[in-house]
């Protein structure tokens, strides 16, 4: 065992499907000699060479456009986008081309698109998008968010070894500040569709993925402390598609259930959760299904409005408590 | 047979090293193409034909030409047509039946009912089908040759692309992407004249579209687009420079879309003698017969031969196909994933 980073873990997840599979190569802005923004692909171009670690023209619709093309061959592209923000510089060569493929013409596009998400960060309305659900309403596409190291990198893996297209987000709060034993030597694989129990609970279930486990958990721990409630937390870890079967599980097990997510709440994918809770477990409810999500605001830069506008562990904490009294 | 008698000491060279039954061979995809196209008509009139109609009348052949200079056979070169290259897929191997099926939906479709007209593929025969996002296919055919670069096999890929098209940026980055990588692609620019409706005036401030593949760094020429030789010849040396190593080319083909973007659009925004002029003087396939028949490369009994056969396939392929059913509707729910099989209909779907 040894301790790692999310980001390492990712790292050591990419690195491994190299080294397992020639047909896996990696492309990108500035992920060859530099090693990518955040370092993720450090090291990549010495061990696997320049033709395996692309470095791309600014060009996102080429990046995925070609890795699609490249897949059709019997590749299995990684392509980054060097900040989520700018996936939606190629979402028309994701939702039009890339995820109809297999649907309307038999082609099958394995490919990975994966990048670092999500706020917290400072880093203003165009480098902490969550881009989730503008892809989540795309037949053809699968989504994975993972929050622990271990997941980190058995979904990488995971998504790299699958035969649809898969978009990896990754979320940059994350990248360092969570650290986990993983094993050695081990194929470390997280089976893309099934949800996990962070933390069980009885009294009431919290639904979340991404950075938003953390702080589910945190306020789970103090609803514990202080009020004596027992919160279940459940990690997605995958949204598309969705994990029905355990949230329903944990429906039934508590009766009552708060959706927390990142993103904002409009056509959020907390809204997507709560139609299949309302169609699938109607009865198990003791209360209403209830949110907590970023406010419907682009992301603004100054500290004091992110932390105003995305939700907090405090937030949390406030709205399990009332859902738990009600 | 005087069918297979050798030229007469008077008739001037080949070009482009082709054989005269190649020469024929081309004349008959030409054939084929137009005639299917006027059989897709007809079963449009009688509404067989489920949603619209587009022809290439007038550009056949450099749809034709191009793909002729490509290697074909399993696992070879591989193109991207666009609507109206229908003629470059029936030289890579795709057969008249498919096209009819697709047109009519049925159920033996190539795609199955999912997609519409030419907007099918097999890769081992060497086409890739595009999507209606004029532009995606650029990047995709990037893709496509980037890996014939990575694994070090000698295969090119094609694309075409309208000259309406070349304003998407799709186009740009995906050719600035394959130029930079210097892959082997080859870029077939479409001067039709009409963008749906919209002249190329409006659509770029260049006067050729071979002058945008100096913005790409790479070799860009206009050709012909109605000398089908001339196209064969340009498309051919292309081929092999790329197939070489020598990255991507750009050639720039001016023809004429002497339709309307599809069937149900009557071109007023078209002037009349235009239409007519290149109707009656710049036809690509009467230009080709003319040539061959000219310079005595082939007889004339021969092109009738080969019209009369293009007829009796096309009537065959129709007879098969036009009885066909559609796909049963359930069928629609398989297939969006590797795995699961598919999703389960509706809960209202069995009240």
């Amino acid at each position: 065992m040894a301790e790692v980073t999310y980001l390492e873990a990712l790292r050591q997840g990419l690195w491994e499907e190299m080294e397992r599979d020639p047909s896996v190569f990696i492309l990108g802005e500035d992920v060859g000699a530099y090693g990518g923004a955040f370092k993720v692909t450090e090291g990549f171009t010495k061990r696997f060479g320049e033709e395996r670690v692309i470095d791309t023209p600014i060009s996102e619709a080429a990046i995925v456009g070609a890795a699609a093309g490249a897949a059709h061959m019997g590749m299995r592209p990684v392509a980054e986008m060097q900040f989520i923000d700018f996936i939606s510089c190629a979402y028309d060569m994701l939702t039009n081309y890339v995820a109809t493929a297999r649907y309307r013409a038999g082609l099958a596009t394995p490919i990975v698109v994966r990048g670092p998400c999500g706020g917290y960060v400072r880093g203003g309305p165009f480098h902490s998008q969550n881009p989730e659900a503008a892809f989540f309403h795309t037949p053809g596409l699968k989504i994975v968010y993972p929050a622990t190291a271990r997941d980190a990198k058995g979904l990488i893996k995971a998504s790299i070894r699958d035969d649809d297209p898969v978009i990896y987000l990754e979320h940059k709060w994350l990248y360092r500040r969570i650290k986990e034993q993983l094993p050695e030597g081990e194929d470390l694989l997280t089976p893309i569709g099934e949800a996990r129990v962070a933390r069980e609970g009885k009294d009431l279930s919290i639904v979340t993925y991404g950075a938003t486990v953390w702080k589910s958990l945190e306020a789970a721990e103090q609803l514990a402390k202080d009020d004596g409630v027992s919160v279940e937390v459940l990690d997605l870890r995958t949204l598309l598609p969705m994990d029905d079967t355990a949230i329903m599980r944990t429906v039934e097990k508590t009766n009552k259930v708060l959706i927390v997510h990142e993103d904002t709440r409009t056509g959020g994918v907390a809204g997507e959760i709560a139609a299949r809770i309302n169609e699938q477990a109607f009865a198990w409810l003791d209360g209403p299904i209830m949110r907590v999500t970023a406010h419907d605001v682009p992301l603004p830069y100054a500290p004091t409005l992110e932390d105003f506008v995305l939700p907090q562990t405090e937030d949390i904490v406030k709205a399990a408590r009332w859902l738990a009294a009600y | 047979m005087a069918s297979r008698a050798a030229p007469t000491a008077q008739s001037p060279p080949v070009p482009g090293g082709l054989t005269r039954e190649q020469l024929l061979d081309i004349y008959r995809y030409l054939r084929l193409t137009r005639t299917l196209e006027e059989r897709l008509v007809a079963l449009y009139r009688q509404s067989k034909v489920i949603g619209g109609l587009f022809r290439s009348l007038g550009q056949e052949g450099e749809s034709v030409a191009s793909a002729y200079a490509l290697d074909r056979g399993p696992n070879r070169d591989i193109l991207s047509p666009l609507i109206r290259n229908l003629g470059s897929m029936l030289v890579m191997g795709a057969q008249p039946i498919q096209i009819l099926r697709q047109y009519m939906a049925k159920a033996e479709s190539p795609t199955r009912g999912r997609e519409l007209n030419v907007h099918f593929n097999d890769l081992e025969r060497g086409y890739l089908g595009q999507i209606s996002h004029l532009g995606d296919m650029v990047p995709v055919m990037a893709g496509i040759a980037l890996t014939f670069k990575l694994r070090g096999e000698r295969r090119v890929g094609l694309v075409y692309i309208g000259d309406g098209a070349t304003s998407t940026g799709t186009f740009h980055e995906g050719l600035n992407f394959a130029a930079v990588q210097r892959v082997p692609l080859v870029v077939i620019a479409e001067y039709n004249r009409w963008a749906y409706s919209t002249p190329p005036e409006k659509q770029f401030a260049v006067k050729d579209l071979a002058e945008k593949a100096k913005g790409y760094g790479i070799p860009g020429m206009t050709v012909d687009g109605n000398d089908v030789l001339a196209v064969y010849e340009a498309t051919r040396s292309a081929v092999e420079r790329a197939r070489a190593g020598d990255g991507v080319h750009l050639i720039e083909v001016k023809t004429y879309r002497r339709k309307g973007h599809a069937e149900h659009d009557d071109q007023h925004y078209v002037p009349k003698d235009e239409l007519d002029w290149w109707a009656k003087e710049n036809d690509p396939v009467d230009r080709y017969a003319k040539r061959l028949r000219q310079s005595e490369w082939v007889e004339e009994r021969e092109l009738q031969a080969i019209d009369g056969q293009a007829k009796a396939e096309i009537d065959q392929a129709t007879d098969a196909c036009v009885d066909e059913p559609l796909p049963p509707g359930a069928s629609a729910l398989a297939g969006v994933y590797a795995g699961p099989p598919a999703l389960p209909p509706h809960w209202y779907r069995s009240l």
